[in-house]
């Protein structure tokens, strides 16, 4: 352990698999306590339990405003401070068209990538304040920038957390109270979310292959090339970094 | 064990400012790095106050046999070299109206040509053996500034110019990054400067400030960590990528 985040108290959202986990262990690794969260509630303490004591489970379904406050009031009761938010939770959907997509995919999807984002912002603030600062990494995506046509609710909603990302470290450099602000872009990543999308499929080799096609790299990334990110973005080495998307994706949007 | 041990690295621009501050965070990190910069002198004082892992050469990069014999002392002082970064450049102050064509030909060869030159050199010896190249570009190279022509077209290029050397890299399956860093404002000798020929260098300044909503000013290492992780194995996903350091300028 080298330390990049010694005596950092952080909080994950979708802490029970892909990003939110590996980001979980590598913040832990480094030196951080760490609240993993997730409506998944077994394999979250599953990942709580990956962290060599260093942290624990707490029930979070990040579209509910009351289990934010006590997720709040859990992390401060235990840790006394919060200084790094994750905001990892996320869905996609299936159907994910403009002419597929009904009320009920479009709500599922904005209601926890985007709404449950802003809403770990708007509670992160305040205990962070008071410590003086702190980092909030969101995570958006490559569908940020670029267009999908399978994705319409997806590609609205974390272009919408590009820009609430923005919108929210503007708002705290005004006021001076050293909270930075940020989103990672990854790629197409081989996590749970992709997997079960690949499931649905008839062709699941072949749509792999298409998307690792679509990365300059030919390969799709894991879990773990995020978590590296997150970790920097997360530690005081980004001190001069705020309201920028970093792109992660094995050159996705290169061309 | 440093984030970036087995790194053999050439630092241009390497005796002041971001170049500088790169080549003492990677040494930290376990890199080996050879300093290399117009200033020869400024350059062997970097490598002496780093000590073993660092070496220094004399490197105009606007100039194709400096850059040979700038790659040949890497080669032999490491056995190897994995690590560009591009960070040698110059500002000048200049709009479309004011500035001269001397000038901008000395912004483009130093700033796009002396990035292409490295870029190419670093190529061809890493697709052997894998690497990564990290070019300095500007906030600059994104938004341009009506007062800074010639820069802002400058790191237009070095921005463009990366995603051409990643893509044909990551095409041809070589394992070579090349991603662009885009500084804010930064204290550097070369911020000082353009202060300095200002009219009203103070107001200049507070202006300047005014852009970063963040309210600090950063310092060169702020950069130099995200040449860290570009250059090590972290970002091994990473290429072709744009990563702006600057203070939240960017996000308004």
């Amino acid at each position: 352990m080298s330390g990049r985040l010694k005596n950092k108290v952080a909080l994950v959202t979708g802490g029970a698999s892909g990003f939110g986990r590996a980001s979980a262990i590598r913040l832990a690794e480094e030196g951080a306590l760490v609240c993993v969260t997730d409506v998944n509630e077994d394999e979250g303490r599953e990942t709580a339990a990956m962290l060599g004591g260093r942290g624990f489970f707490q029930r979070l379904d990040v579209t509910s405003d009351g289990d934010w406050t006590e997720t709040m009031r859990a992390v401060l009761g235990r840790y006394a401070k919060l200084d790094v938010l994750v905001n990892s939770a996320g869905i996609a959907a299936a159907r994910d068209n403009i002419e597929e997509c009904d009320d009920a995919i479009w709500d599922a999807v904005m209601d926890v990538n985007l709404t449950g984002t802003y809403l770990g912002c708007r509670h992160a603030i305040a205990p962070m304040r008071r410590a003086g600062g702190g980092s909030i990494v969101n995570l958006a995506s490559v569908l940020a920038l670029k267009g999908e046509g399978g994705a319409l609710a997806y590609c609205a909603s974390k272009g919408g957390v590009r820009l609430l990302t923005k919108a929210v470290a503007v708002h705290c450099g005004r006021q001076k109270n050293g909270i930075r602000c940020n989103a990672i872009c990854p790629g197409y990543m081989l996590t749970a979310m992709l997997y079960d999308f690949l499931d649905t499929l008839n062709d699941r080799e072949g749509e792999h292959a298409r998307l690792a096609s679509m990365h300059a790299l030919g390969r799709l990334g894991d879990a773990d090339d995020v978590a590296q990110m997150v970790l920097f973005l997360a530690s005081d080495e980004s001190r001069f970094v705020t309201g920028t998307e970093m792109v992660v994706d094995g050159g996705f949007t290169a061309g | 064990m440093g984030r970036c041990e087995g790194a053999m690295a050439l630092v241009t621009g390497g005796a002041s400012g971001i170049g500088a501050a790169a080549a003492r965070l990677l040494a930290a990190q376990s890199a080996r790095v050879m300093i290399a910069d117009r200033n020869a002198e400024g350059a062997a004082r970097v490598a002496r106050e780093i000590g073993e892992a660092a070496a220094s050469v004399a490197l105009d990069v606007a100039d194709a046999a400096s850059w040979e014999a700038a790659v040949a002392a890497t080669l032999e002082a490491f056995g190897g070299w994995n690590v560009l970064v591009n960070s040698a450049g110059i500002l000048r102050h200049g709009s479309v109206e004011s500035e001269t064509l001397d000038d901008w030909r000395q912004v483009m060869e130093i700033n796009v040509k002396g990035t292409w030159r490295g870029c190419k050199l670093a190529v061809a010896h890493m697709k052997e053996t894998g690497g990564s190249i990290v070019n300095i570009s500007s906030i600059a190279g994104i938004e341009a500034g009506g007062d800074l022509c010639a820069y802002s077209v400058s790191k237009g290029a070095v921005r463009q110019l990366t995603k051409s050397v990643a893509l044909y890299c990551a095409e041809r399956g070589w394992q070579v990054r090349c991603n662009s860093v885009h500084p804010g404002i930064i204290e550097t000798p070369m911020l000082d400067t353009y202060f300095a020929e200002q009219p009203d260098p103070q107001a200049e300044r507070a202006a300047w400030d005014q852009v970063m909503p963040l309210g600090i000013r950063g310092e060169p290492e702020d950069i130099g960590h995200m040449i860290v992780y570009l250059a090590s194995a972290e970002s091994r996903l990473v290429t072709g990528a744009e990563m702006v350091v600057d203070g939240g300028a960017m996000a308004r």
